[in-house]
């Protein structure tokens, strides 16, 4: 132990502020070594930001951190310490993968320290053993439950051995059994670290503060005191860690107490208004609910408790028909909740776990909306609003947008929204989780005056134990079914214990047969090296392959196992090869005309009959005058109408030049371009044709004007149109797949991995590219035989350049999805970003509908600075016009140089810390 | 009834103002009515327009120069003279589109009344331009010649004449055509996503939960969306056909602007269903953007709008008839180019309202098991 040594880490005068947000308000402070230090402070007062400080993921605005003796501001000097700081996001498992498997999880971890197989599979199977997952090693982390995930959370972090450990709320949500076991876990893994790992943690259940060796108490941005919890509880005189954590707090102003309210005596009614009965609910592979039976009377307050993901919610959505059930029923006042039944569901009053207010109406506009869905009349919804914005206080916050208000004052806006319409019964789905505690009793208050003067029924959930115990009667919920039922009073009396936590751990242990078996650390520790252990992870690089291969295992093992976005990218570009192949044509025929002969002679009938040979033209009804053309013409029945003049026999008898004359519909340009021209072929036809008999000598062309149709002698769109899609799908389907693939981590958080772990941003972007480079290969191949055998478009040029410009050009499409995703921050704007982005470059200026050649301006300059301009010359050419290197390989060099191009960008605009 | 379209109209300003609020989605909608629309417009890929040509000279004789020089902007770039060798590799590169080839004597062949040759190589993988522009090629060499000729001799009249006019787009301008098929482009796309994603948003911010638990129905809910959302759409088209397209681009609108928005309003009825229903499928943001790309995608290219509907195989053709956005672009057409009204594009109207209708009642069916499920 090295306690009361040089302290971990020191912080001078740091600030840190989010747009108007003020985060940390100059704050020092020098955390002791070799100690478990605790943060305590209610949600959003900074703890977060000055732990991803500590950590290094975060960017210092103001101010300097020293961790470990790195200045945490210097690069270099943050990339030496960083192998020897671990950080666990908050957020239950935000920094681990839910697809990947516990071991897989571990395992990338370790790739990302560098290690070795041999030093990775000892670590692994060390720490898997210590902390009871040896047994799920195979199980996905998102099937775990909250204990165990933490549990792989913290082997995570602790891979690489870490001299100092940084926990961001580990246990939140967690159930009480394995909050306790987790803190044990952590004092075992320290007492068997020969260096005596410095820990610092940062919680919001106060119960928990009491067992660290020294606190740090923050609010709003600034520290209101440190020492231990013996320190801190004789300065305030408080009775426990949260009492004096309340009495730490600034005087509030509008002088409530922030002491708990007591509530009276409920009322003896026995009127039942919710009934349980064996509920159960299961989804495709696990049983959710399983079972429960319980009722609540009318007036009572009701508490749901047990740890996240035990069944609160679902069994909560049961009973407001949002989920039906598998099987037991949910009644709530004597009848089911099913859809369509408007009556019952106006006198329910349901606050869900999301905040579910429209964060973008302001407060007033939120009362105001629930009203009218509510239909009181205008007069009684004014009293009833001003009512409810007195009693939840919010006069100050009425013109404010939800969405910016703090948390506390958010809850009690959705109290006020659920209650508008005076309910008889209240659901409220963890309305405190994140509140400060003195916001907390201000909203109990409020629910005990409802329950206790205006006699609604309310039904809460909640995984604090001080909250629990405010209930009238509640149940322990673990994994689906209801442990207990009781008074708070009863539950404690019921195990001989001295708090509800202690009753509901004890019930916990008894639904588990026994305790867990006692966790066998020592041993591990007292196992002597038989073989040397290596220990290579500790060697620093600036580049590792190791690194890279452990994002591209990583992210294959992903895309593998999400089955929408694996079917997208494989057969995504299929379906579309299908859809433009066969429906995008630039071959006119079918073209349908009608003829208006005001003739009828042979002459007429002759000229018309040379139409009704050619392969182009259908012909529809004849006209019988003029109006009838234009009508339809106009109702687009026929594309070209031919007009023959009453004289037009006579004229040609008599050696007089005859006229005949069209009418195209010009709607569609390029249609009405083609008609024109294959009138006017089918009209030299005509003249040719020896079967005419005119008066005078046919006028011989002087010139022979030979077109030929080079590389496409059937001039047959196809030929040029499948090879130009392949060059089109393959641009967007990987752009858009590696895009979200980066943005996606930044969404979940996953990100975070990035900043602190010796990973470079290099070895990041390259190690998720990679997979959907191969992704974009495997695409290639199906589109490639599709365009053979589906489409009969053969490859006349060599295969091998082909091959090579595709997968040049792939890893350019890739990187151009990576260069858009650095300044995406969600995944739809990455998505709409990319294909935005794509899409017309590709489509309008890189010789997809007009050559390249024909350009000018603008357009032309984003086409040379898209890859797909050089890539298209490369399919058509090996394709349709029969090429080989000598033809293509500028092409190829050119999109060579794209790939630094794209890379290099994309490392500047991709942060190596969080601003 | 009346509880019913007081609950769909409140639930409709609601999300007017979410809309609103979301950055995304509103530079969307003003992207694609204005870039995306003006891109398309002055795309000049309906047209031949500056198609790159060279000429192989063998002859060097004033009536070759005449051909060379009588190829003009803006449907050609001036010619450029380069050797038979060159041919193939310039051509192989795409460089150029189009190489004349006028033989040795050509000049004197032609006066002598022999019937030379002039042969126009075409790059036939540049489709349109290579349709359209060897049909300009075959007639401007032919004229020069004619002329080149007819200095010397009576002009020679032929028996018959053909005299082609073009209805509705006199000048066969591209920009008349993609401008509007751009627009409607546009709708499709934005009907789906803002539709789908006022589902999506709601039930990422647990407000979905909140409303099904309210007394208020699926039906309600579902028709607030659409009429909000395609409120701000068809405000949307109405602002870019005025002054995206007629102002900016300057392309003239014949028929009835106030037949083609109802025509729209009809159409975004659907497309907001369909929407809708892609939101009840979709988990997630991206989910919504992957599924809007494989549904979107085909019913936009295949409509008409791109290509016509009579190039393709029937059986496509057949099947395009089920969707609406096929009606939809040939009732814009039919109204926007020729002028046509309501007499002749009622069958269009009535199938995009069938259609939609189906769609919604399709949509209503999954809607709240969808949701619900979805959300635990």
């Amino acid at each position: 132990m090295t306690s009361g040594e040089s302290p971990v880490a020191v912080v001078r005068e740091v600030s840190q502020r989010y747009r108007d947000v003020v985060a940390l308000d100059n704050v020092s402070i020098a955390i002791p070594a070799g100690y478990v230090v605790g943060l305590i402070g209610p949600d959003g007062v900074g703890k977060s930001s000055l732990l991803s400080i500590l950590a290094g993921a975060r960017a210092i605005q103001s101010g300097q951190a020293v961790v470990l003796g790195a200045d945490m501001a210097d690069r270099r000097a943050r990339e030496q310490v960083c192998p020897r700081i671990a950080y666990m996001p908050q957020g239950l498992g935000k920094n681990l993968y839910p697809d990947l498997s516990v071991r897989e999880n571990i395992a990338f971890f370790a790739r990302l320290f560098g290690q070795t197989r041999a030093e990775r599979d000892w670590r692994i199977a060390e720490l898997m053993e210590a902390t009871a997952l040896s047994d799920f090693a195979d199980r996905p982390a998102k099937k775990l439950s909250g204990g165990m995930k933490q549990k792989l959370g913290l082997c995570c972090s602790l891979i690489h051995d870490p001299d100092f450990l940084i926990l961001d709320e580990p246990t939140t949500g967690v159930d009480p059994l394995s909050r306790r076991q987790f803190w044990d876990l952590i004092d075992r893994l320290r007492a068997r670290s020969a260096t005596g790992m410095s820990v610092i943690v940062a919680t919001a259940y106060m119960e928990e503060a009491e067992r660290f060796d020294w606190l740090i108490a923050m609010n709003e941005g600034r520290i209101l005191a440190t020492g231990t919890p013996a320190e801190l509880k004789a300065q305030t005189g408080g009775g426990s860690i949260e009492a004096a954590f309340v009495a730490l707090l600034p005087q509030r102003p509008d002088g409530r107490s922030a002491d708990m309210p007591e509530k009276s005596e409920l009322d003896g009614s026995q009127e039942t208004v919710i009934v349980a009965r064996d509920l159960t609910c299961r989804f495709a592979d696990f049983t959710a609910v399983d079972g429960v039976n319980f009722q609540i009377r009318k007036g009572e307050i009701f508490g749901f408790v047990g740890s996240n993901g035990c069944g609160k919610t679902t069994t909560m959505k049961m009973l407001t028909g949002l989920l039906p059930p598998s099987a037991g029923e949910a009644l709530i006042f004597g009848r089911s909740m099913e859809a369509g039944n408007h009556e019952s569901r106006s006198r329910v009053g349901y606050m869900s776990q999301a905040f579910s207010l429209y964060g973008e109406l302001t407060v007033r506009q939120n009362l105001v909306l629930h009203a009218r869905l509510f239909h009181l009349p205008s007069a009684e919804a004014e009293r009833r609003i001003a009512e409810l914005i007195d009693r939840c206080d919010l006069t100050e916050h009425i013109d404010g947008l939800a969405a910016d208000l703090p948390l506390g004052i958010r809850q009690r806006l959705s109290l006020a929204v659920a209650i508008v319409h005076k309910p008889d019964l209240l659901i409220l789905d963890e309305p405190t989780s994140g509140v400060d505690p003195v916001a907390r009793n201000q909203f109990w208050r409020l629910l005990i005056e409802l329950s206790r003067q205006d006699a609604m029924t309310i039904f809460v959930s909640t995984h604090f134990m001080n909250e629990a115990a405010r209930c009238d009667r509640l149940s322990l919920m673990h994994e689906g079914r209801v442990l207990a039922t009781d008074t708070p009073d009863g539950l404690i009396r019921a195990k001989g214990v001295q708090t509800l936590e202690q009753a509901f751990i004890a019930f916990l242990e008894q639904d588990a047969g026994v305790a867990d078996p006692p966790v066998t650390l020592t041993q591990a520790k007292a196992d002597p090296d038989p073989i040397d252990r290596p220990r290579d992870g500790q060697r620093r690089s600036a580049f590792s392959l190791r690194r890279l291969l452990a994002y591209t295992i990583r992210e294959g093992l992903e895309l593998v196992r999400d089955p929408i976005r694996l079917m997208f990218a494989l057969f995504g570009t299929a379906f579309l090869m299908i859809v433009i192949g066969f429906g995008i044509s630039t071959d006119v025929n079918n073209l349908t005309f009608a003829a208006l002969d005001r003739d009828q002679s042979p002459e007429s009938r002759a000229y018309l009959a040379e139409l009704r040979g050619s392969r182009y033209f259908v012909e529809k009804p004849p006209l019988a005058d003029y109006a009838e053309l234009e009508r339809r013409m106009k109702s687009g029945d026929i594309k070209a109408s031919i007009e023959i003049p009453p004289d037009f026999g006579a004229d040609i008898k008599r050696g007089r030049p005859a006229f005949v004359s069209a009418w195209i519909d010009g709607a569609m340009p390029f249609r009405a371009e083609t008609i024109r021209g294959y009138l006017e072929g089918t009209h030299q036809l005509y003249l040719s044709d020896p079967a005419v008999k005119t008066t005078q000598p046919q006028a011989a062309s002087p010139v022979n004007v030979e077109i030929r149709f080079k590389y496409n002698q059937a001039f047959d769109s196809i030929y040029a149109m499948a090879p130009s899609t392949i060059a089109l799908l393959l641009a967007l389907f990987p752009a858009i797949l590696m895009a979200l693939a980066v943005v996606r981590e930044k969404e979940l958080g996953s990100i975070t991995n990035l900043y602190v772990t010796p990973v470079t941003r290099l070895e990041f972007l390259l190690g998720k590219q990679l997979p959907y480079v191969a992704v974009a290969l495997v695409n290639f191949a199906v589109m490639y035989v599709m365009a053979i055998v589906l489409f009969r478009v053969p490859l006349k040029g060599a295969f091998l350049p082909l091959l090579v410009g595709t997968f040049v050009y792939v890893f350019t499409t890739t990187g151009f999805g990576m260069l858009i995703s650095t300044f995406c921050r969600t995944q739809i704007a990455a998505l709409f970003g990319t294909a935005i982005l794509t899409v017309l470059p590709a489509t309008q200026f890189s010789g997809m509908l007009v050559p390249v050649s024909s350009l000018s301006g603008v357009a032309r300059v984003i086409g040379m600075g898209f890859p797909m301009t050089y890539y298209r010359p490369i399919t058509v050419g090996t394709f349709t016009k029969g090429l080989g290197f000598a033809d293509v390989g500028a092409d190829i060099l050119v999109l060579l140089v794209f790939i630094p191009v794209l890379t290099g960008l994309s490392l500047l605009m991709l942060p190596k810390q969080e601003r | 009834m009346v509880r019913s379209l007081s609950n769909i109209f409140w639930l409709g300003t609601k999300e007017l103002r979410s809309l609103f609020g979301d950055v995304v989605l509103i530079g969307l909608v003003i992207y694609s009515f204005t870039v995306a629309v003006i891109s398309q417009a002055q795309s000049s890929s309906q047209e031949l327009h500056r198609a790159s040509i060279a000429v192989v000279d063998e002859d060097n004789s004033e009536l070759s120069r005449r051909i060379a020089a009588a190829f003009l902007p803006p449907y050609f770039q001036r010619p450029i003279s380069i050797t038979q060798r060159e041919v193939e590799p310039l051509m192989n590169s795409g460089r150029f589109t189009f190489v004349l080839d006028i033989p040795p004597n050509f000049q004197r062949d032609v006066l002598a009344g022999r019937k030379p040759s002039v042969q126009v190589n075409v790059d036939a993988t540049a489709m349109i331009q290579a349709g359209i522009g060897s049909g300009y090629a075959l007639q401007i060499i032919t004229t020069e010649v004619a002329w080149f000729v007819a200095r010397s001799e009576v002009p020679v009249q032929a028996p018959v004449n053909l005299v082609t006019r073009i209805a509705f787009n006199p000048n066969i301008t591209t920009a008349w055509f993609e401008g509007v098929m751009g627009i409607i482009n546009s709708v499709t796309m934005l009907a789906i996503i803002l539709a789908g994603a006022a589902l999506v948003r709601e039930r990422e911010h647990g407000t979905m939960d909140h409303l099904l638990v309210m007394p208020l129905s699926p039906f309600e809910i579902a028709m607030s969306k659409i009429w909000a959302n395609a409120l701000v759409i068809a405000v949307a088209v109405a602002v870019a056909l005025y002054v995206v397209v007629r102002w900016y681009l300057q392309v003239p609108i014949n028929g009835s602007v106030p037949l083609f928005l109802s025509g729209t309003v009809l159409y975004l009825f659907f497309a907001t269903a369909v929407g809708l229903f892609l939101g009840t499928i979709a988990r997630s943001m991206p989910q919504l953007g992957l599924l809007y790309i494989l549904v979107a995608v085909p019913m936009n290219l295949l409509s008409g709008a791109m290509t016509p509907v009579e190039s393709q195989p029937v059986w496509l053709a057949t099947i395009m008839q089920a969707s609406p956005s096929t009606h939809f672009v040939s009732f814009a057409q039919s109204i926007l180019y020729r002028g046509a009204g309501l007499d002749v594009v009622w069958p269009q109207f009535l199938a995009v309202a069938g259609i939609g209708a189906l769609v919604l009642a399709l949509t209503l069916r999954r809607f709240r098991a969808a949701i619900a499920a979805a959300g635990a």
